[in-house]
């Protein structure tokens, strides 16, 4: 194991220095890195996208044109399973995600040739650092909490869609999805909604929706406030206390005849 | 004076207790009181004890809500929060939100007093409309109950806007939501909307006096008179002494049970004990109303699954599958999409409140009742309360419409869809059902009674035929089935009197005639069995 | 509870003889076969019979009590030993405050344990013999009445209410108007709304502050397919009437494609395809703004009311009356989104004067 983590820091270190000291040849690497990905992901496209996307991605009366849609709106969709869409229905739910993450960046790299649009971000810009989870409490009950709830546990939209539940949802993706507003949700863009503003909706729904987010109160009954609260006095307080009266009031056994 | 004498030449000095007794008898007679009283008879069914459960959790509230007035700041001025939950630090909130922060965050037990407060205030009022069913469907608010079925219909209105102003004290995102929709139906009202608004909020909504004002209701003005009311529904309780179901021994002019003292003062003491021990236990491992995950109120802020308590989910639906009509006439509005359900809220509890003297002039009966009645003896009231249940839980469904449409994936449309039919369907079609299921359970109870209860054997005779053996019902059971009583539907004799001239009947007495039809006819009871029937089926035995 | 065989030879006496009058005959009435066989006769319960099982049941009582001694001892401890703020892990609740929990159970425990020991001993050891009670009509009797009838009217005769009128009438006079002073008092509970439901902040020239970020609004920051909230320019959080404007004042922006937007009116007020409508439901007043940017269909979270931003925010359906009111827009010099002017029509819940 100690073995593993050594080689491991080793030739993450080998890779800083070597992009560190080969600035030039680097940038070439990835012109050349960059044109391959947009190949593989064209193929990948034309296999499994262009059915309903279009052979070029112009968009067909099945699927949208993806020109301009940019690598966030590929990754986040792709990443998050709901491309390749299934069946149609109301909205397309997430899903299993088919594709690697090398094969969605492909993907990404292909689409985003076709038209400027946003990029995926990096770790620093949905990163915990730097944030200001107050504020992101405020920037979420204005902008997210009218479809998503106080806490992102999802909620109903018209005919059978949904805003969908944020509970373990990469980071990045939510950080896609105000940016490039999948489905029917709308877009944050960073002229609206910064990136800091973005980081900071991120910081705070980690800390009331994340895995260890504490509910002081004992079980949080789905976070759905008064429905959830109001079944569980019905059915497991009134429930208890009917079962006490009916111990209370029952008359105790009589001694019997053997 | 005498009695202190007797009493005192009899024992030697009288023990310390005895004395404090007769000193407060001295001032207070509570020697008279205590006479009928002390060994008060109570009839033990576990359905008597609703009633109880009620009765504590009102005292819990109390003893807990004194307990939140000692930090709770009912103010709306803005302060900057720096308590010490984190994802609301420097936010600006209302002071009633901050003291209610401090009370869960950085008082020593105040949030397990803050959710028993509110956990018991839900088990309170499920715990009233269980209690009313109960009150209901064995008719014991027939004569003469009527007055304390008011009283406790009181209580339950009152109980729910006492929950509706504490659930809006906290001035959270979601109970400011709440106070919102209130003020928008207020608004509805015709001519008086907007000046009542004003009112009621000093100003425009939100304005900075409703914290203060709903204090005041909350823990005044509205406990105050339940208090009142509870007090006088219990003075009634023991003054009409319980009710009981039928049963050998048990008669329409005697009350059987326990005594107060002891049992009872032991099991309605320790209930109380049971209750609270319950309600702390759930305030300690489950959450309610989380207010720091929802935020400080912010009128241009919303969430989605935004609902009332329970006990408004009802009004909740009204609200939601109303069609949105609106008059515009001569410049003035009428705002019927608001303003009919508004209407329509009060009229839904009405309906079951006033039911007691609707059946009272149709039966036209006078006689006081203290035996309650099975539900299937009484099948159109029976027929009626579960309509009512229906029509009451329908509109709850309405009211939580986004919850069921994401947790079943349904269409949201749909379900608005389905309350608004059902809202007129669903009580029609429950009512049927149920008044079919209590005449097959008459029909059932007869053939018992009749033909004895089915044994289980099976009997092969001589000839070949196979039989169930049936074994005859004891007399208590014979007694217990055929206690109940059946009226006869009411006569308004020819419509033409012996001269042949039409008499003159009033809408009324026709409209009685045609509900005891309803009531009593033969389509809507079972006549129970007589004893002639009786002694011909088990005198010529060999029946089955 | 659970109910033991006992020996023929120790249950008493009138047990048995009970069971042989009641239990063995059918039918004992043979004229009524449905009469009331009266009481059943008292059967003894384990403790009544069996003193070691009186005795268990004692113990088991005060076993309940000391148990919630100790549960009191432990509340007091948890309070003392448990810093406030530590949360711990419990399956299957979670991650929850340890003061909480230990407090809640504790103080259950020492209350369900009394409740418990007093019932246990209610229904174990105190007497189970059933007694009846008669009941009395709570009617008066004829007599009673009489005299009650009686009093009365040698009463109203004597305060000669009936005979002097003048007496009577001013004095309902005086009882119906006294409490008019309690209901003038009521009048400075609020001001009268004269016509502030009709206005907002919103006036010529205003500019439109984007919530997020505080800062005024450019046309060009505006997608479409993006949706964002904005207040006037000059209203801060920190301004003692924020509550209060923003209720009103609170506006939602989205961008269509012009040749989308099918009510001609709409389109007239908007700029190049920005369009802002109040976030303030016109049903009951929560802010709508569960925008669809597909359908352009925005719900409101709290009673479903939907509205149609391509056709002028239309009712399309639920429980609201009118559509939403849509502020007309345009841009400054510097390429700033304003107002030109305010809501043309009173935003939010509709009510009697607003026509």
């Amino acid at each position: 194991m100690a073995a593993l983590v050594v080689l491991l820091l080793a030739l993450a270190c080998t890779g800083g220095l070597y992009a560190a000291f080969a600035p030039a040849s680097k940038a070439q690497a990835d012109e050349t890195a960059q044109s391959l990905a947009i190949d593989e992901g064209k193929k990948l496209f034309s296999v499994g996208c262009a059915s309903c996307h279009g052979t070029g991605g112009q968009g067909t009366s099945d699927g949208p044109s993806l020109v301009g849609v940019g690598s966030a709106a590929v990754d986040f969709q792709v990443g998050t399973g709901r491309m390749p869409a299934q069946q149609p229905g109301a909205q397309i739910p997430r899903k299993k995600v088919i594709y690697t993450q090398a094969e969605i960046d492909q993907l990404a790299a292909y689409i985003s040739s076709l038209g400027a649009g946003p990029s995926v971000p990096t770790k620093e810009q949905y990163g915990p650092e730097g944030a200001d989870i107050a504020n992101g409490g405020e920037l979420f009950r204005t902008n997210c909490a009218q479809c998503h709830n106080f806490t992102g546990k999802g909620g109903a939209l018209t005919h059978g869609k949904f805003a969908p539940s944020l509970e373990g949802v990469d980071p990045k993706h939510i950080y896609e999805a105000m940016q490039t507003g999948p489905q029917n949700m709308p877009a944050f863009p960073d002229t609206t909604l910064s990136d800091q503003n973005k980081k900071d909706i991120i910081a705070y729904l980690h800390a009331v929706n994340g895995d260890d987010t504490e509910s002081p109160g004992g079980l949080e009954l789905g976070g759905l406030g008064p429905v959830s609260e109001g079944l569980f006095a019905w059915i497991f307080g009134l429930g208890a206390l009917i079962a006490v009266a009916v111990w209370v009031a029952a008359r105790t056994a009589k001694a019997k005849k053997s | 004076m005498s009695t202190n004498d007797t009493t005192a030449t009899r024992r030697g000095k009288a023990p310390a207790g005895e004395r404090v007794a007769d000193w407060a008898d001295g001032r207070l007679g509570i020697y008279s009181l205590a006479k009928t009283n002390m060994r008060k008879i109570f009839p033990d069914h576990w359905s008597f004890m609703l009633g109880e459960v009620c009765l504590y959790s009102f005292i819990i509230i109390i003893l807990t809500g004194v307990y939140l007035t000692l930090f709770f700041h009912p103010s709306m001025n803005e302060v900057e929060y720096h308590g010490s939950y984190i994802p609301l630090q420097g936010q600006m909130m209302s002071e009633a939100f901050n003291s209610t922060m401090h009370i869960s965050f950085d008082v020593r037990g105040g949030l397990l007093i803050r959710q028993i407060h509110h956990w018991a205030a839900l088990i309170f009022l499920a715990g009233m409309f269980v209690h009313m069913m109960r009150v209901f469907f064995t008719g014991a608010f027939r004569k003469p109950r009527e007055v304390n079925w008011l009283f406790g219909f009181l209580l339950l209105v009152l109980g729910m806007f006492t929950g509706f102003t504490g659930y809006s004290l906290p001035d959270d995102l979601l109970s400011g939501t709440g106070v919102r929709f209130m003020e928008g139906a207020i608004l509805s009202v015709p001519i008086v909307g907007t000046y009542l608004s004003m009112f009621l909020f000093g100003g425009e909504f939100p304005g900075g006096d409703f914290v203060a004002r709903f204090y005041s209701i909350h823990i005044l003005l509205l406990p105050g008179i339940m208090l009142g009311l509870l007090v006088g529904h219990l003075i009634l309780v023991f003054y009409h002494k319980h009710t009981q179901f039928a049963g050998p021994g048990r008669t329409n002019n005697n009350v059987v049970g326990m005594p107060l003292l002891p049992v009872y003062m032991a099991k309605a003491g320790g209930f109380f004990f049971l209750v609270f021990g319950v309600i702390a236990a759930i305030a300690a491992i489950a959450s309610i109303n989380p207010i720091w995950t929802m935020g400080p109120y912010r009128p241009d802020m919303v969430s989605t699954g935004a609902q009332p308590d329970w006990y408004m989910g009802f009004s909740e639906g009204l609200i939601r599958v109303m069609p949105g009509w609106e008059i515009n006439l001569w410049g003035h509005t009428l705002v019927l999409g608001v303003f009919i359900p508004l209407v329509i809220f009060p009229l839904v509890l009405v309906a079951i409140a006033v039911y007691p003297f609707v059946e009272a002039w149709v039966t036209g009966d006078r006689r006081e009742h203290h035996i309650l009645d099975r539900p299937r003896n009484a099948p159109t009231r029976t027929a009626f309360g579960a309509a009512w249940v229906s029509w009451y839980f329908v509109l709850m469904i309405g009211g939580g419409n986004d919850l069921w449409a994401t947790h079943f994936h349904l269409s949201i449309n749909s379900i608005t869809w389905f309350v608004r039919v059902g809202f007129f369907v669903v009580p029609v079609l429950v009512f049927l059902a149920t008044k079919r299921m209590c005449l097959g359970l008459q029909r059932r109870d007869r053939d018992k009674v009749l033909h004895g209860r089915e044994s289980g054997i099976i009997k092969r005779l001589p000839h070949g035929e196979f039989i169930e053996v049936h074994e005859p019902l004891s007399q208590d059971a014979l007694h217990t089935l055929t206690a109940h009583e059946q009226y006869k539907p009411l006569e308004i004799g020819p419509t033409t009197d012996d001269n042949g001239v039409e008499r003159k009947l009033k809408g009324s007495q026709k409209l009685r005639a045609k509900l005891s039809e309803a009531y009593f006819g033969d389509e809507s009871q079972i006549s129970k069995p007589t004893v002639e029937e009786y002694k011909e089926i088990t005198s010529g035995h060999g029946h089955h | 509870m659970s109910s033991q065989d006992i020996p023929e030879e120790n249950l008493p006496a009138e047990h048995g003889a009970g069971h042989d009058e009641h239990g063995a005959v059918t039918v004992a009435d043979e004229k009524n076969p449905f009469a009331d066989p009266g009481l059943p006769p008292h059967e003894h319960r384990v403790q009544d019979i069996d003193e070691r099982a009186a005795r268990r049941s004692e113990r088991v009582v005060a076993m309940l009590f000391t148990v919630s001694m100790l549960a009191t001892v432990g509340f007091i401890a948890s309070y003392v030993a448990i810093p406030h703020d530590k949360a711990i892990y419990v399956f299957p609740i979670g991650h929850i405050n340890a003061l909480n929990f230990a407090l809640g159970l504790t103080l259950g425990l020492a209350l369900f344990a009394i409740g418990a020991g007093a019932v246990h001993w209610a229904r174990t050891l105190m007497s189970d013999v059933e007694i009846a009670d008669e009941r009395h009509p709570v009617e008066a009797s004829p007599e009673v009445k009489a005299k009650v009838m009686d009093d009365f009217r040698q009463g109203a005769k004597e305060s000669a209410l009936g005979r002097r009128k003048l007496i009577r009438n001013t004095m309902f006079g005086a009882m119906a108007l006294f409490p008019l002073s309690g209901v003038m008092l009521l009048r400075d509970l609020g001001p009268l709304p004269g016509t502030k439901l009709r206005h907002t902040l919103w006036s010529k020239g205003k500019l439109l502050v984007n919530m997020n970020t505080n800062e005024p609004l450019r046309a060009s920051d505006v997608s479409v397919g993006s949706l964002t909230f904005a207040k006037p320019e000059g209203l801060e959080e920190k301004d003692e009437d924020f509550q209060t404007q923003i209720a009103k004042s609170a506006l939602m922006i989205v961008r269509l494609q012009p040749d989308n937007i099918k009510d001609k009116r709409e389109l007239e007020w908007s700029h190049e395809g920005i369009v802002a409508f109040s976030k303030i439901c016109t049903h009951v007043g929560c802010p709508i703004s569960l925008y669809e940017q597909q359908t352009h269909h925005v719900l409101c979270p709290c009673h479903q009311s939907t509205f149609d931003l391509s056709d002028g925010a239309r009712v399309i359906f639920g429980p609201a009356g009118h559509a939403l009111p849509q502020l007309r827009i345009g841009v400054n010099d510097e390429g700033y989104l304003e107002a030109l002017g305010d809501f043309e029509e009173p935003v939010g819940p509709a009510f009697w004067e607003r026509g």
